[in-house]
């Protein structure tokens, strides 16, 4: 049996501690893993857990961060219960497995603090690498502080091992910001965490020989698009076994989530739509904003992935919106953000149809402050008087140099 | 030859792609696909001509359709030293008991490592076009090779 931690009532722990906390309450049999910064800690912190008796499970030191999402997929299809962690180029090195891990349809879950991706290398925060996992076929959960790193991450093995779900599961936090800011965090004891977790239940697992199976086959234009369509099925319908999830954890902790968090958008008439650590200096903003008359509101997902179409759209389909801007902190690579795309999808199936424009921000760790996030939104209400999108459609908050910006509207 | 491993079961029933197609609310979850039918607890300890192969193992499908050229296998020259055996990639050589049977062309794809190990003299594995009869490739059998001083 693995030794009980004595935990206070209240932690001070960084997202990181937080986060490998919530993978040692969980008793992970295998975590496979290649230490990138900001993510360290976490797998640094389990490994001590491991060697001083707080962890049955196995730590398999990896050679890459390839060799460790490899080692991660074979014992989850061996049939354990599988855990990592890593950032940015780390993540990027996975890529190729990450597929196989959802393809797979192995429960994995995949700590993730989100760093951006070189070229220039730099380990500070934006959001690279997340967006980089958004078509992988994984599910992703974003938390914006310590606290929810713990949270999300004890939620994130129950909804992946879900019988219904049985898909992989990211729990992002934002590098540094996050990672390696203290805070109170209020933490469940181990048996209450390892009881909302619950046992592992292999399914198709490899080590039961007396009904064997071949994972990871082939599947050439005659099979491929039906696994392809029954696995995409599979992620559009973990939505409803999430909000169980997230229901189930509110009744044990008080502590309440939503796929898509909203704040202040009943009467609305601005509203920011942010992921991460921003998602508090936003609601800051808004709230301040508010004291000087301006009715402004904030939308953050909580699910990145499966991507929340129906909670977003309900989030903005109110008489009272008028104008939304949707936060990137990912350089977009020639597109518009992906939030900006995906938010104003949702959007033009409101009867509201507010106006939608595009902030880049953040890159490489750029500080957003909480009168950037006021003026963008004092912005959005010109647009809202004026009643069309008075600037460029894409923009740049927090960049030097000459102003920068893409697109304009042709509803004015 | 002894046919009795080479023919009577389900080896290459099938041509791969010939299966009955399934929609996508039928297919397996992770396209985990299960090896046997029934309880496969001894089945490291079953010869193959016993197995219950599921109608989805790769050993029920004949997948060898690409194959441009065929090893031959000639019984008079092999010594039973396994070589090709052991360095098969497709598990395509059968043995029993330690003796060559034969070749399983339902899986071979002609990569010829078997020729390149198989050690008497002449050799015992010939490479031929796929097409050719085979016992006009053993009638054309090369003679053993003088030591060259």
């Amino acid at each position: 049996m693995a030794k009980e931690f004595e935990l206070n009532e209240v932690e001070v722990w960084d997202g990181n501690y937080a986060a490998s906390q919530a993978l040692r309450q969980a008793q992970v049999d295998v975590v496979a893993a290649y230490p990138i910064t900001p993510s360290t800690p976490i797998v640094e912190n389990y490994g001590a857990y491991q060697a001083n008796g707080y962890v049955e499970g196995e730590f398999v030191m990896v050679e890459s961060e390839h060799g460790a999402m490899s080692g991660c997929v074979g014992a989850a299809a061996a049939g354990g219960r599988v855990a990592t962690a890593t950032s940015s180029q780390g993540f990027a090195l996975m890529a190729e497995v990450l597929y196989q891990a959802s393809g797979m349809r192995l429960p994995i879950v995949l700590t993730v603090v989100n760093r951006a991706l070189a070229s220039p290398l730099n380990v500070r925060g934006d959001h690279s690498d997340m967006y980089m996992g958004r078509d992988s076929g994984w599910i992703q959960l974003d938390a914006f502080n310590a606290q929810e790193a713990y949270d999300m991450t004890l939620c994130a093995f129950k909804i992946g091992e879900h019988l219904d779900v049985r898909l992989p599961v990211m729990v992002h936090q934002d590098g540094f910001t996050t990672s390696h800011k203290a805070q109170n965090v209020y933490p469940l004891q181990d048996a209450v965490a390892y009881k909302f977790v619950g046992d592992y239940v292999p399914v198709d697992d490899m080590l039961d020989f007396s009904r064997a199976v071949t994972h990871g086959a082939q599947t050439e234009e005659d099979w491929h698009f039906e696994h392809k369509a029954r696995q995409h099925k599979a992620l559009m319908d973990s939505r409803t076994v999430i909000d169980s999830v997230l229901a189930e954890f509110k009744e044990l902790t008080g502590r309440e989530y939503k796929r898509v968090e909203t704040y202040m958008m009943e009467d609305a008439e601005v509203a920011m739509v942010v992921l991460g650590s921003s998602v508090e200096t936003a609601v800051l903003a808004a709230k301040e904003l508010r004291e000087e008359g301006v009715k402004a509101g904030v939308v953050a997902p909580r699910c990145f992935r499966p991507f929340p179409f129906d909670l977003v759209r309900d989030a903005l389909d109110t008489d009272s919106l008028k104008a939304v801007v949707c936060m990137d902190k990912s350089a977009p690579g020639g597109a518009m953000g992906a939030l900006f795309n995906e938010v104003s999808a949702a959007a033009y199936s409101t009867k509201s149809r507010p106006l939608m424009t595009n902030y880049i921000f953040g890159l490489g760790g750029r500080d957003f402050s909480k009168e950037e996030a006021k003026r963008i939104l004092l912005e959005q209400k010109a647009h809202a008087d004026a009643g069309y999108v008075t600037t460029d459609i894409q923009q740049f908050s927090g960049v030097r140099g000459p102003k920068l910006g893409f697109f304009q509207t042709r509803r004015g | 030859m002894s046919t009795g491993v080479l023919g009577e079961n389900k080896r290459g029933l099938k041509e791969l792609g010939a299966e009955d197609k399934l929609g996508w609310d039928e297919v397996t979850q992770g396209v985990v696909l299960t090896s046997f039918e029934g309880d496969s607890s001894d089945i490291a300890h079953t010869v193959i001509e016993d197995r219950t192969y599921s109608d989805f193992n790769t050993y029920t499908a004949t997948v060898a359709s690409w194959r441009v050229l065929k090893p031959v296998y000639n019984r008079d020259i092999c010594i039973d030293c396994q070589n090709c055996w052991v360095w098969c990639p497709d598990t395509s050589i059968i043995s029993r008991d330690k003796q060559m049977i034969g070749i399983d062309y339902d899986h071979c794809k002609g990569c010829g490592v078997c020729v390149e190990v198989c050690p008497t003299n002449p050799k015992s594995l010939l490479m031929f076009n796929e097409a050719k009869d085979i016992d006009e490739a053993l009638g054309e059998w090369p003679e053993k090779k003088k030591k060259e001083k």
